[in-house]
């Protein structure tokens, strides 16, 4: 029995509890629902065991295999962290939808046919919304409003493909479904939305950075991993992942370039690292999905790192704008030192954890012969060591000295930052504990000569771009701005539309009311004119009227007999 | 908030920046040299040109920051710009 509960269900149900316990009990007994079910989680056996039948259908709750197992196993580290770094956080909105949302999400990751799924999915939409909420100013709250409009819609997406999906072929089994008909083109696009694919992406640029300082880091984890987790279950080896990978991979980066808030220039990151998973997707043989997989788990490692770093700041300096930082390394040394291995991993410099993963993918492309993809790869990772790599802590904790000066970070949040930054180096160290679980048997050894010589060599020419255009001036400053993307189409030119739209059709009704008005004026006198008390038909007597008309009835009568 | 009597640290001080700066370079010049040291795997011949890494890596991030400032002129707009 106990063997068939599945490991999200442990976290949702622990979750309700928290608010009926006393304040300082709380975190203690958050911090106890991911261990425990990461241990259910490690004893758990392969293959499926929880089944209900519902509705006629069989509803799989649970599905243990190896591609399952990662991304429950990284989700659940994921969820300990998080809960460690929001440990001074007493915000019971806050506790409790980070662990309803995370459980969700490892929900998902287990389950075995697409109305689970469903159920799951829109979970962590409606679960995720509370931590932007919670900010609890206006701004949170109309991204919030916005971000779940998406998210909800994603799933109203992903059902009605499902529904119609069932109705084709009769089944609701998540398995490889392939982009072949129009029911999976929807699943297709349902799973987009929350990966964040070129045009689809904006929710994500614009919720985050709104989210409090603990709701950011937690909600940076799942969501568009989960999608990831989706697509590499449902569309391997889909062609044109290719080309949205390599999309998503190359152009958020010159967004993160000209941002100024260091949230939001994470998350344009956070975007263009979700493009090399998808990219391994498309390539889709047993290398690039291992990458796909060792990509998403250090990467929920290195971006929650750099995420938690980010919120560090927020939370003693009161802003994450880079043109108010600066400096800080003085006040917050560990955090700097933190956020500069984070910085290391998510660049991919040797012995840190993404360069064991991405070169993967990377090789992948190459091998197959894809060199487009493989250039525009090469390019993005030169990009994110820019902007990443170089940007984040060099204008939060370097660059001039802003003046603020500040406590280091809450201990809870150093530890947790701690363990993170130590994952990040000891899987970059020791990348065959990693790719010992990996879904596919894959020899590939990423310390050859020629990937750490290739690789030191992209990224210190990178750094000397940065150098060179810094010391020239030639480096576009950090500036109080907002850029358009996107969701100028949805908050700006749509609402311009409608406004311009509604307009036209209250001047056509005002003008149509006024002729009506015009013509029935005109009616009305005409009948005054003839009717009135001055009106021709006015003046006989009503009798010698009545015969007038009897007698123009009698003639109309005649005319008609005689026709 | 500063502190006028205080030091400029390390980081700020002017020599040290430069001495930052020619080690970027020392350091990208040793690598690039690297590439005659050792036998190069590849895949695309583009691969064997002598530090075409470096090189690559040097003229995208280059393209890159440049043509976000040029992006910039079209997408910046005020701080507050959907707030209003």
């Amino acid at each position: 029995m106990i063997a068939d509960l599945p490991p999200g269900l442990i976290l949702i149900i622990g979750a309700l509890v928290i608010p009926f316990l006393k304040l300082r009990l709380r975190p203690y007994f958050m911090l106890a629902l991911p261990v425990l079910s990461l241990i259910h989680l490690l004893l758990l056996p392969d293959g499926n065991q929880a089944q209900v039948d519902m509705f006629g259908h069989t509803l799989v709750f649970l599905r243990v295999d190896s591609l399952s197992f990662i991304f429950g196993l990284i989700f659940l580290i994921a969820t300990t962290l998080n809960v460690i770094y929001g440990w001074h956080e007493p915000d019971p909105v806050q506790q409790v939808s980070s662990l309803i949302y995370a459980g969700a999400g490892v929900g998902a990751v287990f389950v075995g046919d697409l109305i689970s799924l469903f159920i799951f999915w829109e979970l962590t939409a409606i679960a995720s919304v509370f931590l932007i909420w919670a900010s609890r100013n206006e701004r949170a709250f109309r991204a919030g409003m916005r971000y779940l409009v998406i998210q909800i819609g994603s799933g109203v997406i992903l059902l009605a493909g499902v529904i119609l999906h069932y109705q084709a072929t009769g089944s609701i089994a998540f398995d490889n479904l392939g982009l072949v008909s129009f029911p999976t083109a929807l699943i297709f696009i349902a799973f987009g939305i929350k990966c964040a694919f070129p045009l689809l992406h904006n929710w994500l640029q614009d919720a985050y950075p709104e989210a409090t300082v603990v709701g950011t880091v937690v909600l940076s984890a799942f969501t568009t991993k989960l999608a990831i987790y989706a697509l590499a279950r449902g569309f391997p080896g889909t062609d044109i992942l290719i080309v949205i990978g390599a999309t998503m991979a190359a152009f958020p980066i010159f967004y993160a370039v000209i941002e100024n808030d260091l949230r939001r220039v994470l998350a344009y990151s956070l975007n263009n690292q979700l493009g090399f998973m998808v990219v391994g997707i498309g390539i889709g043989t047993p290398m690039a999905l291992n990458g796909t997989v060792a990509h998403a788990f250090c990467h929920i490692l290195y971006k929650g790192l750099l995420f938690m770093s980010m919120g560090a700041v927020l939370y003693r300096t009161g802003t994450a704008k880079g043109s108010e930082l600066g400096g800080l390394w003085k006040s917050m040394p560990w955090t700097a030192s933190f956020c500069i291995v984070g910085a290391a991993s998510i660049s991919a410099f040797p012995l840190f954890s993404g360069f064991i993963s991405k070169s993967l993918i990377i090789a992948a492309a190459a091998d197959e012969g894809h060199w487009i993809t493989w250039l525009v790869l090469l390019f993005a990772s030169a990009g994110v060591f820019h902007h990443s790599g170089i940007k984040i802590p060099f204008f939060a904790f370097f660059a001039h000295d802003s003046g603020i000066r500040c406590k280091e970070a809450p201990r809870n949040m150093l530890i947790a930052m701690g363990i993170a930054a130590f994952l990040c180096i000891a899987i970059g160290v020791y990348p065959a504990a990693l790719y010992a679980i990996l879904p596919n048997q894959v020899g590939f050894e990423p310390y050859t000569t020629t990937h750490v010589i290739t690789q030191l060599q992209l990224l210190m020419f990178s750094a000397l771009a940065f150098s060179v255009l810094m010391r020239h001036g030639l480096y576009p400053p950090e500036l109080k701005s907002t850029n358009i993307d996107s969701d100028w189409i949805y908050r700006r030119a749509l609402p311009a539309l409608l406004t311009w739209a509604s307009g036209i059709i209250t001047h056509l009704h005002l003008r149509t009311l006024m002729r009506a008005q015009v013509r029935l004026q005109r009616f009305i006198t005409s009948v005054h004119r003839h009717h009135g008390p001055q009106g021709t038909l006015a003046r006989t007597w009503p009798i010698g009227s009545m015969v007038l008309w009897i007698a123009i009835m009698l003639c109309v009568m005649l005319v008609f007999y005689y026709l | 908030m500063t502190n006028g009597k205080e030091q400029p640290s390390w980081f700020e001080r002017k020599e040290n920046i430069t001495r930052i700066y020619r080690g970027v370079w020392v350091i990208c010049g040793l690598l690039a040299l690297t590439d005659f040291l050792y036998h190069k795997h590849i895949v695309f011949k583009v691969e064997g040109f002598p530090a075409f890494y470096g090189l690559y890596g040097f003229i995208v991030c280059v393209g890159l920051v440049l043509g976000a400032k040029e992006l910039r002129k079209v997408l910046k707009q005020d701080e507050n710009y959907y707030d209003r």
